[in-house]
């Protein structure tokens, strides 16, 4: 009875980040409209986007070969894993020992891997020139991560997710400032990630910065739908992550009671948009930097992991 | 079983002067590397059911070989096992390769006499239980291969290379000769013996120093891997596969033999040695395997960056065992050699697959290929893998090895050493920038040369290789993935290892629910390659179904949108320089000094602006140059004793005589 009732928190976790991601897309971008008095599209026009998109015919360039056709999916299907991997509204997912931290972020390095490889296809200038940006920009920001999964899992004694969002629950923790340099550089490695104001812009298309969208420049129909989805999905998977190792509040305990499940879901929801509301506000507020500041900003944010974990090895009360 | 593998080394032996019988006839090499694969297939087997075998039996045997009053001690213990295993996996999946790679050879009387007894070189060097044979075999595995990497001596690269390594395999072979020579300070050389000597604390630091020269600069430990990116490459593309994949974890066999079985207990500031060289290795040798454009090349340093990060991982288990926490030695140490097992697999798979594309196209020149996934597509799957398992990504066999070291790491605040402390946290964000790089690397590598449109008309009529050359490669790719789901059974394979070598070993591995891996405890950290792989097959499977089914599958094919301006003209495409551009301005001014030279023709001249970049070696410039500018300086002073007369030819030597007695009077 409580494996089909863990299967079922499953399942809807993993329903809940597909239906969540474009939701949080489209809120963020509403709220930059109004930010800019400007009216902004409906939000819900995100889910209108991925349907039309999906039931358009896709053109393919002459030059793609089948790997250009599989990786869309390929992206899709890490995501989305590593999405559902993430504790939401509550911690204790029955398959959340399946991928600990370091292997979640893995999986989006191999999603990484496979769409810069989709930029290099077809043989165009434009393609490379993403692929090569990006691959540096990872270069950077990977370790970045890691390092700061390392700081984390130190104080937590576990690189386990679940595990993590409970000790950050619990009252052990404390203020340190480990962790609040490591949330800083967690929080510049997440703009990096997902491509945000003031790395890259997703709202662009020609402009010679532009990174993720040149990668994808060769896509349509159903192959775009799924890598829109995919970078939806990516930024809900940020989210969560901050969400559930820095503001572990009201999240369910594992085998937590319905009540419990609800107010996790509310409290997420809240957290979701709080955060959307700091990234738009954050975005409108800041320009777009070259491209050879950006290892500027990202080697702040390996530098600040950095200290960070060498705080925890110096002093464990740090 | 000690017989059967004796014999199997002495076949390959055998197999040498038979090469140059067969390497005038025109089915000879298949012959010849048939008989190899069967031997190796052979001696791989022994290893394994040794290793496998739960009694863990310890097999020896001296055969009156060798010096007179030593003899030839061999044995097999678990660590030989497991390197005996390593080493014939890679000689029979190279012997395989090569039964269509070989073909191709011009000159089979260079490769074929060689081949065999390389073989048997590193077999030996396992397999040997005293120092008089392991410093034999060490010397005939470093010459045999040097003649196999000077087969085709007409280039004169191919020339320099060999020198180089020849030069650096002596220096190499001297250190160990040293090492060996401290440790039995008694006299005697068997390893039982040096196993129970004692030795103070001094002689076993030098010894440890002299060790990582001597077997650091045979695996390409930087700063003594300069003649590895020369040397490999110029190599056939099997023979390629077997040093880079092979060869350089004969060297770690022998750290690992002399460092944890021989030397006794460490002392603390080892690992720190350990450490300090292997992270900076790691970091540097992907960064400049970022650099080149030589597909070889390319694997050759990237060669350099897994030795790294083996040796990280044995230097965790060094500092852990200092500190007497056996049970996390274990797993640093465990993940250590699944790394030697991982990276000879894959960099196997893709040496071979970059000889297949030598033998397609004819050049190993990236800027050179492109588009090579439609004319060769089962290389570019076999490719595919072997990319995405060196990057260390889910769910193939790297991120397994790469994981576990995480997970030491993690584990190393406990340590009490403040040095440690302190270079661990760098160690470990070196590791996660050689991971991130490692994978810019490699998407380099595939997308230029296997993605795109074909730059060049050769790389436009490639065809693809022999079933026995994609077989060698399949094979390894499926090793790959297998290593990667069901990471559980290496582990285990390892255990008996890491009981010998750090005194505990990882808790069982197969027994785990859903063949999860947990090092520690499943609070602490797990993974499950078998299930994160099943999720992803199955959800992207049921989005392609489900799309294609109530959304839309139709396709039309049309040329390329690149906002508007396609350009038929296949240069306007990144190149592995163009593509590699941003790493180099981000990492390359500190490291390689580069420079980027913009040369503008003055207006209204036609003359095409150039830009130059200068990339320089500065280790090469630090260390090597100015030993090279040494020997020159002083080989010309003493030069003019070649042109004296008899008279002071004979003043000479009686100068040295007399000298020589009153050495000896005093």
């Amino acid at each position: 009875m409580t494996l089909v009732r863990d299967l079922i928190s499953q399942g809807l976790q993993m329903l809940l980040v597909l239906l969540l991601a474009p939701l949080l897309t489209g809120f963020i971008r509403k709220l930059k409209a109004r930010l800019l008095r400007r009216q902004g599209p409906p939000l819900l026009q995100p889910y209108r986007d991925l349907i039309r998109l999906m039931r358009k015919d896709v053109v393919l360039a002459e030059t793609a070969s089948w790997l250009f056709r599989v990786i869309p999916y390929i992206i899709f299907a890490g995501t989305w894993i590593a999405a559902s991997l993430v504790p939401t509204f509550g911690s204790g997912l029955l398959f959340s020992w399946s991928a600990d931290l370091i292997a979640i972020i893995a999986l989006l390095g191999s999603a990484r891997f496979f769409l810069a490889l989709a930029g290099m296809d077809v043989g165009t200038a434009f393609g490379g020139i993403g692929s090569s940006r990006e691959v540096m920009i990872a270069s950077l920001a990977e370790p970045a991560i890691l390092i700061t999964v390392f700081a984390v899992a130190m104080i937590a004694g576990s690189t386990q997710l679940s595990t993590i969002a409970e000790y950050m629950g619990s009252s052990a923790v404390g203020l340190r400032v480990s962790l609040g340099l490591a949330l800083v550089a967690l929080i510049i490695v997440a703009i990096a990630e997902n491509g945000r104001i003031p790395v890259d812009n997703p709202a662009t298309h020609l402009e010679l910065t532009m990174v993720h969208e040149a990668m994808v420049l060769e896509y349509s129909g159903r192959h775009l739908a799924l890598i829109d989805l995919s970078s939806q999905l990516k930024l809900l998977l940020y989210v969560s992550l901050i969400a559930c190792m820095f503001m572990p509040w009201g999240a369910a305990e594992p085998r937590a009671g319905d009540l419990a499940l609800a107010i996790g879901a509310l409290t997420y929801i809240g957290k979701l948009l709080a955060c959307g509301i700091l990234l738009a506000v954050f975005e409108t507020s800041i320009a777009k930097m070259r491209v050879f500041r950006i290892p500027e900003f990202l080697g702040a944010a390996l530098m600040l992991a950095l200290l960070a974990t060498l705080l925890r090895f110096v002093s464990g009360s740090l | 079983m000690m017989q059967a593998a004796l014999w199997s080394v002495a076949m390959l032996l055998a197999l040498a002067p038979a090469g140059i019988a067969l390497s005038m006839w025109k089915h000879g090499s298949a012959m010849l590397y048939g008989a190899c694969l069967l031997v190796s297939s052979a001696l791989a087997a022994i290893a394994l059911l040794n290793l496998l075998d739960p009694s863990h039996p310890v097999l020896d045997a001296t055969l009156p070989i060798g010096l007179p009053w030593l003899g030839a001690h061999f044995r097999i213990d678990p660590l030989a096992a497991f390197f005996l295993a390593v080493v014939n996996l890679g000689g029979a999946a190279a012997s395989l390769f090569a039964l269509g790679y070989g073909r191709h050879e011009e000159a089979p009387g260079r490769v074929l006499p060689f081949y065999p007894a390389y073989l048997a070189g590193m077999n030996i060097v396992v397999l040997s239980d005293d120092a008089f044979s392991f410093l034999v075999a060490w010397e005939f595995m470093s010459l045999t291969s040097w003649a196999l990497v000077v087969s085709h001596h007409r280039e004169a690269e191919n020339v320099r290379a060999g020198y180089i390594y020849l030069l650096m395999a002596g220096f190499g072979t001297l250190a160990l000769l040293l090492a060996f020579g401290v440790l039995a300070g008694n006299g005697q050389y068997d390893f039982a013996a040096i196993r129970a000597g004692h030795r103070s604390a001094d002689v076993a630091s030098a010894v440890l120093l002299l060790t990582l020269i001597g077997a650091g600069s045979k695996a390409g430990l930087v700063p003594l891997h300069a003649w590895l990116p020369l040397a490999h490459p110029a190599a056939p593309s099997h023979v390629s596969a077997l040093m880079s994949g092979v060869m350089t974890k004969v060297a770690v066999y022998g750290f690992v033999r002399i460092v944890f079985d021989l030397l006794g207990p460490p002392e603390w500031w080892w690992s720190m040695v350990v450490l300090a060289v292997g992270a900076p290795s790691a970091t540097l040798g992907v960064l400049y395997a970022l650099m080149q454009r030589d597909i070889k090349r390319v694997l050759a340093y990237s060669t350099i960056e897994n030795v790294g990060i083996v040796f990280v991982g044995l230097g965790l288990a060094l500092a852990f065992r200092a500190g007497a926490m056996n049970s996390v030695a274990a797993l640093a140490f465990t993940a250590a050699l699944l790394h030697v097992f991982n990276h000879a697999a894959f960099k196997s798979l893709l040496f071979f697959g970059a000889g297949s594309v030598l033998n397609a196209t004819g050049e190993r020149d990236m800027e050179k290929l492109g588009g090579l996934i439609r004319r060769m597509p089962k290389t570019a799957v076999a490719m595919l893998v072997g990319c995405v398992a060196i990057s260390a990504l889910p769910p193939f066999n790297g991120f397994v090895s790469e994981w576990l070291t995480f997970q030491a790491i993690l584990l190393s605040p406990q340590l009490t050493s403040w040095g440690l402390k302190l270079i661990i946290p760098a160690v470990g964000a070196l590791l996660a920038l050689a991971a991130a790089l490692a994978a810019a690397c490699f998407v380099k590598l595939f997308g230029v040369s296997f993605l795109g449109r074909a730059r060049m008309p050769l790389a436009a009529g490639a065809q693809e290789v022999d079933r026995f050359s994609l077989a060698a490669m399949f094979a390894l790719a499926a090793l790959c993935l297998i290593a990667g789901i069901f990471p559980g059974p290496f582990i285990d394979a390892v255990a008996p290892v890491a009981r010998t070598m750090v005194g505990n070993s990882m808790p069982h591995q197969t027994s785990m629910e859903w063949l999860t891996i947990v090092p520690i405890a499943e609070s602490r950290s797990s993974y499950n390659g078998l299930l994160v792989f099943t999720f992803v097959l199955l959800s992207a499977s049921i989005a392609s179904i489900a799309i294609h089914r109530f959304a839309s599958d139709r396709l039309r094919r049309a040329p390329a949108w690149d906002c508007g301006y396609p350009d038929p003209n296949p240069a306007i495409q990144y190149t592995a320089d163009s593509f590699s551009q941003p790493v180099r301005r981000v990492f390359g001014t500190l490291i390689f000094a580069a420079r980027e030279i913009g040369e503008m023709p003055p207006p209204g001249s036609a003359a095409p602006a150039r830009l130059t970049v200068e990339t320089r070696d500065l280790i090469w410039r630090a260390l090597y140059a100015p030993i090279g500018q040494a020997v020159a300086f002083a080989t010309e002073r003493i030069n003019i004793l070649q042109f004296l007369t008899i008279r002071r030819y004979l003043s000479l030597v009686f100068a040295a005589l007399v000298l020589l007695l009153l050495v000896l009077a005093i």
